[in-house]
C-alpha cells in the first residue's frame, strides 16, 4: 500500500485541549483557536504530522455529522501508531482523495450509506503501522542499532537492550521519510485483544466544543467583507425563471447584485435579512415544462400500486435465486400483502448552506457537506472551475442523514461567488427552502408474496419494488455499472441474510421528474417495514411463531440468531405485560450490521395514535470503534425510526405541500420510548451503525400493534384511523 | 440605533428595527452559537436569555430588546463551565450538535426556577426544543446530573 506524503494544515482540535476558552471579540472571528502543533513537524504520511512540541495531528477523513468519526476515525491512526491520545489533534482532511478518499466510494470522500468505518477500518490501520514503523526507523538510525530491537510505549520509541527512550517530538527534529516506505498488510494487523484505544470508549473531542458553542458549523463561517445570499428557486424541480422582474429588489437597502441561475434568483446583499427582503420583493415568471408537474403523491400512489401487481412487469430482477415465482405458484398455501411509504424530507437542523470565494479562476469553499466530492463536482461540472482551482473545507456538519450527501447548496455558492468575485458569500436556505426544495425519500409501493408448503415451510419469496430511481441521477456510473440497479432505494431486500429456498428481488424503476435521494437508512426503511411484518405474517399464516420462524431462516447466521435471543432477552419477551401493552419484534441485517429489536407499544382506540413505551435492541456490528458512541448511535437511530412513523411530505403537482416544523413534525422530547441498546462485540469486522437502528422500528412497533388490533399495518406513515375501534 | 447588553457587555445593533435579535447576536456581534433552525420560533435551535427569560431570537425583532440584557451560550458561564455544559460532556449529549446551544440555554432557565426538576417537568419544558439527532433522554440525564451536583454545590 502507498501513501502520498503531504503536509497541509486546517482547522485542528487539540484532543486534550477541554472546554473551549475563547474570548469573545464583537465582530471579530468567533472560533479561531490557539495555535496548538504549529512547532516544525514530521510527516511520516499523508495521515499524520508529529510536531517538535510531540504533539501529533492526525486527519480525519470524514465529515463528522454527529456520528462520531471526527474521533473514531483518527483513534485508528493513534491506535497502530502507538500515539498517546493526549497529544493527539485532530484536523478534518482537506479535499485531497488520492490519500483521504473511502475504498468503499471508488476512492471518493463522502460520508454516507454506513460506509465510513467500513471503508478506513483497514487502510487507516495500516497507515497507522506505517507510521510508526517510521518513527521506529528514525530512531534506529540515530542509535546506530537494528530497527528490530526496538519498540513503542504511547508516543515513545524504546531501545530496551540499551535503556534509551525517543519521544516522538524529538524524533521529529530530524526524521526523515525513507525511500522506501515500509509496506504492510492487513495479516500484520494485531488481534482486537491488544487494542489499547480501539474499543474503549474515548471522549468525543469535539463535544466541549458542542456545549461551549464553540464548534463551527458551515452557517457559522464568517469572513471579511463576506457577503449573504438567498435564491428564490423555481416553485417546481426542473423549471426556470423566464422573465425577471427585480427593480424593487434592487431598491431594497443592502441589497447588492441580483444573480440569474438556470434554476432561481439569487439575492446577494450586506446582511442576511436584507437579502431576504430583497428576495421577496422580486417578481418571476416561471417555465411551465417540467415532467414534475405531474407529480402528486394521491395519483401516483394508485398508478404504483397498479405496476406493483402487474407480476408481467418484471422490471430489472435485482437478484434472484432459483425460481421464486414457480415455487410460490406450486405452494399448499400462499400469503401477499403491499405496502405503501410516502416520502419524507430530512430536516437536518442546520439548513442548508455553503460559503464560497473566487480569487481569479480560483474557488474557496466552506461546505457543511458529506460529500467533498460533490462540492467537487459543483465547481468543476456545476460553474467550471479547473480541478487543480478548487479548494475545499469542511466545517462541521448540522446534521446530514443524506442530505447533504447533495450538492446543490454547493451549486448555489459556486455560481453566486463567480457573480461576486472577490467578495465570500454565504448562501443560506431557509427552512422553507429546505423542506420545499428537499431531495426526499422516494415514494414507494412493495409486494411481497410467499409460499408456504404444506408443513408450514416457506417455499419461495418474491420482493417488488416500484419507486423513482435515486441512483440514476446520484450516481449515474455506479448505476451503468451495477446494469441499472438502484442499490440505495432497494437496500435491505437484497443479500438477506434470512435463507429463503427460492427468492426473487424485482426493482421496477419510475422517472417522474422527482430528485429523490437518500435519506438514513435509505431503502431499509421501507424494505424492512415490508420485510418484518410480511414474516409475522406468513409466519401465522403457517401456523408457526413468528420468532421461531425467524430462527429457523437465519439457521446459518448464528450472528442473526444470537441478536434476535439478546433483545429479546432484553425485553424480557415473555413477561406478562400491562394491559392494553404488547410487545413486537424486527430483524435487520443491512450495513454488515446485525440488529433486532423488541417495541413495546400501546395503541389508543379512539384516536388510533400509537405510543412507542419501550424499545430494546441487540446489536452485533463487530469489531466495536466506540461502544458508547454505537449506543448513542443505535438510539438516535431508533428516534429517528419512530418520527418516521408519523412523518410525510406530500407533493401536489410537484411541489411539495410541507414547509417547517409546524406542518413537517419530527419527534419531539415527550414522544422519545425508553430505549436499551445492548452492543455485542464479536470479532468480525465492522459494520456500519449510523442508520442500522432505522429499519427494525417501525416493524417491531408494527407487529406489536397487531397483537392489539389485530390489524396489520402497511402504510408509512402508519394509518392510525384505521386502529380506532 | 438600539443598544443593550450582551453577556455582560454593552452592544448596539443598526440593522433596521425588524431585523431579527438572532441575525444581529449572529452575524453583526459575531456569536455563532445561537443557531438559525426555523425561523418561526418552532424548534429552539436560537433560545437565549432576555432579561432571565428563555426567548426564541429568530422571532425577536431587535428593537423589542433595547435596554435589555441578553444571554448567549457564550455567556452562560465564564469558562463554559456551568453545571450543565460540564453534564453535557459528562453524558456525551451532542451528536451533530447543533441544537444543543439551544437546548442548554432552555435547561438553565428550568434550572434556575427548578433545583429538583422530576422528568415530567424537564420534557414539559424542553418540549419545544427540537433535537434531530434524538438525543432527548441523553438530554434529560444531564439537566438530572446537573441538578443533582448543584444541589452538592
Amino acid at each position: 500500500m502507498n501513501f502520498e506524503f503531504r503536509q497541509v494544515s486546517r482547522r485542528a482540535f487539540l484532543v486534550s485541549s477541554g472546554a473551549a476558552s475563547i474570548a469573545i471579540a464583537f465582530g471579530g472571528l468567533v472560533g479561531a483557536k490557539k495555535a496548538f502543533g504549529q512547532a516544525a513537524n514530521f510527516s511520516p504520511n499523508g495521515w499524520a504530522r508529529v510536531g517538535t512540541d510531540d504533539i501529533v495531528t492526525v486527519y480525519a477523513p470524514a465529515s463528522e455529522m454527529g456520528q462520531g468519526v471526527f474521533t473514531s476515525m483518527p483513534l485508528l491512526i493513534a491506535e497502530e501508531m502507538d500515539l498517546d491520545w493526549n497529544k493527539v489533534r485532530i484536523e478534518q482532511a482537506p479535499y485531497e482523495p488520492k490519500i483521504y478518499g473511502n475504498p468503499l466510494f471508488g476512492g471518493a470522500m463522502l460520508a454516507g450509506a454506513s460506509r465510513t468505518t467500513r471503508g478506513y477500518y483497514q487502510i487507516m490501520r495500516l497507515a497507522g503501522m506505517q507510521c510508526r514503523a517510521i518513527m521506529i526507523d528514525n530512531a534506529a538510525r540515530k542509535w546506530g542499532v537494528p530497527a528490530s530491537e526496538c519498540s513503542t510505549e504511547p508516543s515513545v520509541v524504546l531501545h530496551k537492550a540499551s535503556g534509551r527512550r525517543m519521544a516522538y517530538g524529538e524524533i521529529a527534529a530530524f526524521a526523515e521519510v525513507p525511500a522506501n516506505a515500509p509496506q504492510f498488510t492487513p495479516a500484520q494487523l494485531k488481534p482486537m485483544k491488544e487494542f489499547r484505544l480501539i474499543g474503549k470508549d474515548i471522549p468525543r473531542v469535539e463535544v466541549p466544543d458542542k456545549v461551549a458553542g464553540q464548534a463551527r458549523y458551515g452557517i457559522d463561517v464568517r469572513l471579511p467583507g463576506m457577503l449573504y445570499a438567498t435564491v428564490l428557486r423555481a416553485p417546481v424541480n426542473g423549471e426556470r425563471a423566464l422573465r425577471v422582474e427585480d427593480a424593487e429588489a434592487k431598491k431594497v437597502p443592502g441589497v447588492k447584485q441580483i444573480v440569474a441561475l438556470p434554476y432561481g434568483v439569487a439575492v446577494v446583499a450586506e446582511s442576511y435579512p436584507a437579502a431576504l427582503k430583497g428576495r421577496k420583493a422580486l417578481k418571476v415568471e416561471w417555465s411551465q415544462a417540467s415532467k414534475a408537474r405531474s407529480y402528486s403523491t394521491d395519483k401516483v400512489i394508485p398508478e404504483y400500486v397498479q405496476r406493483v401487481r402487474n407480476l408481467e412487469d418484471k422490471g430489472t430482477v435485482y437478484e434472484a435465486h432459483g425460481d421464486a415465482r414457480g415455487a410460490i405458484e406450486k405452494s399448499a398455501k400462499r400469503v401477499a400483502a403491499e405496502y405503501t411509504s410516502l416520502n419524507l424530507t430530512h430536516m437536518t437542523m442546520e439548513p442548508q448552506n455553503c460559503t464560497a470565494r473566487v480569487d481569479g479562476d480560483s474557488i474557496e469553499f466552506w461546505a457543511p457537506t458529506q460529500s467533498p466530492f460533490g462540492v467537487f463536482l459543483a465547481a468543476v461540472k456545476g460553474a467550471g472551475f479547473k480541478p487543480e482551482n478548487v479548494k475545499i473545507n469542511v466545517t462541521f456538519l448540522g446534521g446530514g442523514f443524506g442530505r447533504r450527501a447533495e450538492n446543490d447548496y454547493a451549486v448555489d455558492a459556486a455560481l453566486i461567488a463567480k457573480a461576486v468575485p472577490g467578495s465570500a458569500v454565504k448562501v443560506l436556505w431557509t427552512r422553507e427552502d429546505d423542506v420545499q426544495y428537499t431531495k426526499p425519500r422516494p415514494l414507494v409501493v412493495q409486494r411481497l408474496e410467499a409460499g408456504l408448503d404444506s408443513q408450514g415451510n416457506l417455499t419461495g419469496l418474491q420482493f417488488r419494488l416500484v419507486g423513482e430511481s435515486i441512483y440514476r441521477r446520484f450516481a449515474p456510473p455506479a448505476f451503468q455499472a451495477s446494469g441499472g440497479k438502484d442499490l440505495p432505494l432497494c437496500e435491505g431486500a437484497y443479500e438477506p441474510t434470512y435463507h429463503y429456498p427460492n427468492y426473487s428481488m424485482e426493482q421496477l424503476l419510475e422517472a417522474r421528474g422527482v430528485d429523490v435521494a437518500v435519506w438514513r437508512s435509505v431503502g431499509g426503511g421501507y424494505t424492512k417495514f415490508a420485510l418484518e411484518t410480511f414474516i409475522d405474517e406468513v409466519a401465522q399464516a403457517a401456523g408457526k411463531d413468528p420468532i421461531e420462524f425467524r430462527l429457523k431462516l437465519l439457521e446459518k447466521e448464528p450472528r442473526g440468531q444470537a441478536v434476535i435471543r439478546e433483545a429479546m432477552a432484553l425485553a424480557d419477551w415473555n413477561r406478562k405485560r400491562p394491559a392494553g401493552r404488547a410487545l413486537g419484534l424486527a430483524y435487520s441485517d443491512i450495513w454488515e450490521t446485525y440488529m433486532a429489536m423488541v417495541a413495546e407499544v400501546s395503541v389508543d382506540r379512539k384516536t388510533g395514535n400509537v405510543k412507542v413505551h419501550e424499545l430494546w435492541s441487540a446489536v452485533d456490528t463487530g469489531v466495536c470503534l466506540q461502544p458508547a458512541n454505537v449506543r448513542a448511535q443505535i438510539e438516535s437511530a431508533a428516534v429517528w425510526g419512530v418520527s418516521a412513523l408519523r412523518e410525510k411530505l406530500i407533493f401536489k403537482d410537484g411541489m411539495a405541500q410541507q414547509t417547517n416544523f409546524h406542518d413537517y413534525p419530527v419527534l419531539r422530547m415527550a414522544d422519545v420510548p425508553k430505549i436499551t441498546t445492548k452492543v455485542i462485540v464479536t470479532d468480525n469486522k465492522p459494520g456500519g451503525i449510523g442508520e442500522a437502528g432505522v429499519p427494525p422500528v417501525a416493524p417491531a412497533v408494527a407487529n406489536a400493534v397487531y397483537k392489539l388490533t389485530g390489524k396489520r399495518l402497511r402504510d408509512l406513515p402508519f394509518k392510525t384511523e384505521t386502529l380506532k375501534a | 440605533m438600539v443598544k443593550f447588553t450582551v453577556n455582560g457587555k454593552e452592544a448596539y445593533s443598526e440593522q433596521p428595527s425588524d431585523t431579527p435579535l438572532l441575525w444581529v447576536i449572529r452575524d453583526e456581534l459575531g456569536l455563532t452559537g445561537t443557531k438559525f433552525g426555523c425561523g418561526m420560533a418552532q424548534c429552539g435551535a436560537c433560545t437565549v436569555h432576555v432579561n432571565g427569560t428563555p426567548t426564541r431570537s429568530c422571532v425577536t425583532p431587535v428593537a423589542t430588546v433595547a435596554g435589555k440584557k441578553i444571554t448567549t451560550i457564550e455567556g452562560l458561564s465564564p469558562a463554559a463551565d456551568h453545571p450543565l455544559q460540564k453534564a453535557w460532556i459528562a453524558e456525551q449529549v451532542p451528536q451533530c450538535g447543533y441544537c444543543q446551544s439551544g437546548q442548554i440555554m432552555t435547561a438553565a432557565a428550568l434550572l434556575e426556577k427548578n433545583k429538583k426538576p422530576t422528568r415530567e417537568q424537564i420534557v414539559a419544558h424542553m418540549n419545544g426544543n427540537i433535537c434531530r439527532c434524538g438525543t432527548y433522554n441523553q438530554i434529560v440525564a444531564a439537566i438530572q446530573r446537573a441538578a443533582g451536583e448543584m444541589q452538592k454545590a
